[in-house]
């Protein structure tokens, strides 16, 4: 591996915490839009509650990708910012609506209840954020955005507007909903708010499940690239993945959480780095590559010292976030109503 | 509209937006260390309950800010995407520092926030201490990359135009970190310490004469004093900086039309393109060759010896920085009667004029910081990367931007008013539950 392929790596895996940390923070704004039942109030208590000390921390992944992209593989950056000017522009709307009702609501709960106009923001900005994020991801991966000599000469809705585009954007809404809901039964072990979010983790997981094979069934004609590579390179992990899905779903079935959590979070991870593994070489498949586009060496080698120091001030300090926040059961402590 | 002025809009708009949070997410977190701390200390309760109302508040002012700086990220890119092909391997490396800085700061708020019942005094206290560190660093490090677009090193060009022996480390160390990095420190403990300053001065007005104001009003009026006296001189240095390596944005920033030994200081005034003069200035002769090399007779360029297309636009700068400077002075005044008041009568002056001061300087403070940058950014035109890079080769060629203004726009109101309102809100709450 030579450097640009260590940062690349560091960008994949930082893109994988987005995923897993963050991607379940936008499922709860989904459970929030469709909390229903007698224990409504409850179960948006439970994902305000869940959310509330981490979700700013996880979404700086976001930041920290954005910002390693620009500087690592500035053409790139300078690419996918203009050929997906309009996907990412929504999602941006999205990410900031979200991220401000959320704040609003958790800081100012008589002002702005949910019935308020940000309380509808925060789930239905939950939904767009993800959506949008997933059909620029399928723009990437599809080899529809087309570079020649550093210029894009693709126009302004190739790749994220196909059908791909679309299944892949409901399935990555999905996927949140899943990992939001497995983690919610954790987090509500013991209470009758976690067969609430078990049901919900079950319909989460079929949808997803649907979604992803529906995804393979429409990328064979807009993303025929992205099939290629999943069934070489990537597919060991497409197995595994085929293989886990079932898994991770019924662990939620029999009422395991604990167990369940680990094969959702897996189950991201596998179909994540079956597409990272199968395209690895190319950023933006065919004419971007790692090697085109990264920055010189003499840029690559100070940005890994960076990282590496920033890395050491900042797993500690996750770890200590997670350990005062997640080890222990804080919503267990909702009474129910 | 051209993609060039939208992008700029938007850019400007976004910038101008975010600051604000950006800057009190820097000078928060250093008041309620000291709050925090001063209880500790004292275990006197006032101190506490400062404490945990500003942390509530900072929760939302942290949140706006956090995604306000998202929008800036992205926004980088989807405006500007040949700058950022051009810039991102030379000066990113702040933004990536700063990422890791932003991290450390959103990880322990969320501890700090949230882990009031959670953690012991001292642990929860010290959470406060890498808030108020990375805030501080972060700020830093983003304007390390800003000093770069005025300052542009650490690599060459070839002669097709591509870039050469790539230094991110002296991009960074640029030659005007020196001088804005500080200044731009400063100046967020500035506004932080006035705008605190303002709320519990209004509070006083109102009657509520207790300790909880008074300690609000000294603490905001301590750090504001400390900053204003330190933001004049880094500002002083910065000029002086700009005065040798952008002689157009100095010659803009002062009016000055022509080259001129013993040139005046315009204070105020018009700058007129068409007459070559500032018009309605009072001017002091010699003043501006002192101030800025420190000898009356020096020679201070004008903005006539530039080609056409290589000068900012003098109205937009000239007025910024007398803005800053007026209004910076202004504000300085009164954090100087303050001062001299507390220890003349060894307590909080209540006078109401004073108090009024006082209270129209936050949003004064707020002015003066955002004329400052005003200053820099439209200083620094027609270039986004000082004699290398055009702002108008730099802007993206999508379409849509029109639309895309409007939609942040809107959304920065109602954030405007959706935050003012929850901090209202939550200080009648406080009231009312005391």
């Amino acid at each position: 591996m030579n450097e640009a392929e260590i940062v690349a790596a560091i960008l994949w895996l930082a893109l994988t915490a987005y995923a897993v940390l963050a991607g379940a923070d936008f499922g709860g704004g989904v459970w929030e839009l469709l909390a229903t039942g007698p224990r409504a109030g409850d179960q948006r208590r439970a994902v305000a509650e869940a959310m509330g000390p981490v979700w700013e921390a996880n979404h700086v992944w976001l930041i920290f990708m954005i910002t390693g992209l620009f500087t690592a593989f500035p053409m790139a950056f300078g690419i996918v910012s203009l050929a997906l000017y309009v996907p990412f522009t929504l999602a941006l709307i999205g990410i900031v609506l979200r991220g401000a009702a959320f704040a609003f609501r958790a800081h100012g709960r008589e002002a702005v209840g949910e019935a308020s106009a940000w309380g509808v923001a925060f789930g239905a900005a939950s939904v767009v954020a993800p959506f949008f994020l997933a059909s620029a991801v399928a723009a990437v991966a599809s080899g529809s955005i087309r570079v020649s000599a550093g210029r894009l000469i693709s126009d302004y809705t190739a790749g994220w507007t196909t059908p791909f585009a679309l299944v892949l954007g409901l399935l990555a809404v999905a996927m949140c909903a899943y990992l939001a809901a497995t983690y919610l039964t954790v987090e509500t072990e013991g209470t009758p708010l976690e067969a609430d979010f078990r049901r919900r983790a079950i319909a989460a997981g079929l949808v997803s499940g649907a979604l992803a094979l529906a995804c393979l069934a429409v990328a064979g004609e807009s993303a025929r690239a992205l099939v290629i590579s999943l069934l070489g390179r990537g597919f060991p992990l497409l197995a595994i993945a085929l293989i886990n899905g079932p898994i991770a779903l019924a662990a939620v079935w029999l009422s395991k959480p604990r167990i369940a959590r680990v094969a959702v979070v897996a189950q991201v991870i596998f179909v994540l780095w079956a597409w990272v593994i199968g395209m690895w070489g190319y950023l933006i498949y065919p004419d971007v590559t790692i090697d085109n586009a990264a920055a010189p060496s003499s840029t690559l080698t100070p940005m890994l010292a960076v990282i590496a120091i920033g890395m050491a001030f900042l797993l500690p300090s996750l770890w200590l976030l997670f350990r005062v926040f997640k080890s222990r059961n804080p919503a267990a402590a909702i009474p129910p109503t | 509209m051209d993609n060039v002025t939208l992008a700029r809009a938007t850019m400007g708009t976004s910038l101008g937006f975010h600051i604000v949070f950006a800057v009190l997410g820097v000078g928060m977190p250093l008041l309620m260390l000291i709050a925090e701390g001063l209880w500790l200390r004292t275990h006197d309760a006032v101190w506490l309950t400062l404490a945990r109302r500003w942390s509530k508040a900072f929760g939302i002012l942290f949140a706006v800010g956090a995604v306000s700086g998202t929008t800036l990220s992205f926004e980088l890119g989807l405006l500007w995407p040949r700058f950022m092909a051009f810039s991102g391997a030379i000066f990113g490396l702040p933004f990536s520092a700063e990422g890791f800085a932003f991290f450390i700061e959103a990880i322990f708020l969320g501890l700090y926030l949230y882990g009031w019942d959670r953690l012991s005094p001292l642990a929860h206290w010290l959470t406060s201490i890498p808030i108020a560190v990375s805030g501080a660093l972060s700020a830093v490090f983003v304007v390390m990359a800003n000093a770069w677009m005025n300052s542009p090193s650490g690599f060459h060009l070839g002669s097709g135009g591509q870039l050469q022996s790539v230094d991110p480390i002296a991009a960074a160390l640029n030659a005007s970190t020196p001088t804005e990095d500080p200044h731009m420190l400063v100046s967020a403990y500035v506004v932080t310490g006035f705008v605190v300053a303002a709320v519990y001065a209004l509070g006083l007005l109102r009657g509520r004469d207790d300790a909880l104001h008074r300690r609000g009003l000294v603490l905001g009026m301590s750090m504001a004093a400390v900053a204003i006296v330190l933001a004049g001189i880094t500002g002083d240095s910065s000029a002086r900086f700009i005065y040798q390596a952008q002689p157009a944005k100095f010659a803009a920033l002062e009016g000055q039309y022509q080259t001129q030994r013993g040139a005046p200081i315009h204070l105020g005034g018009i700058p007129i393109d068409s007459q070559h003069r500032v018009v309605g200035a009072i001017e002091l002769p010699g003043l501006l060759s002192f101030l800025a090399a420190f000898d009356t007779n020096a020679e201070v360029r004008g903005l006539d010896s530039f080609p056409p297309g290589q000068t900012p636009n003098p109205v937009v700068v000239h007025l910024s920085f007398d803005t800053m400077v007026g209004l910076g002075i202004l504000i300085g005044l009164v954090a100087l009667l303050f001062w001299i008041l507390v220890i003349r009568t060894k307590q909080v002056p209540r006078r109401r004029p004073l108090l009024w001061a006082i209270v129209a300087s936050g949003p004064a403070a707020v002015i003066v910081m955002e004329a400052g940058w005003f200053v820099t950014e439209f200083g620094r035109q027609p270039w986004v990367v000082y004699g290398v890079l055009r702002t108008s080769d730099a802007a993206t060629t999508a379409p849509a931007l029109g639309p895309t203004f409007l939609v942040f726009f809107a959304i920065y109101v109602a954030l405007a008013v959706t935050t003012a309102r929850l901090l209202v809100l939550q200080a009648r709450r406080s009231r009312a539950a005391q």
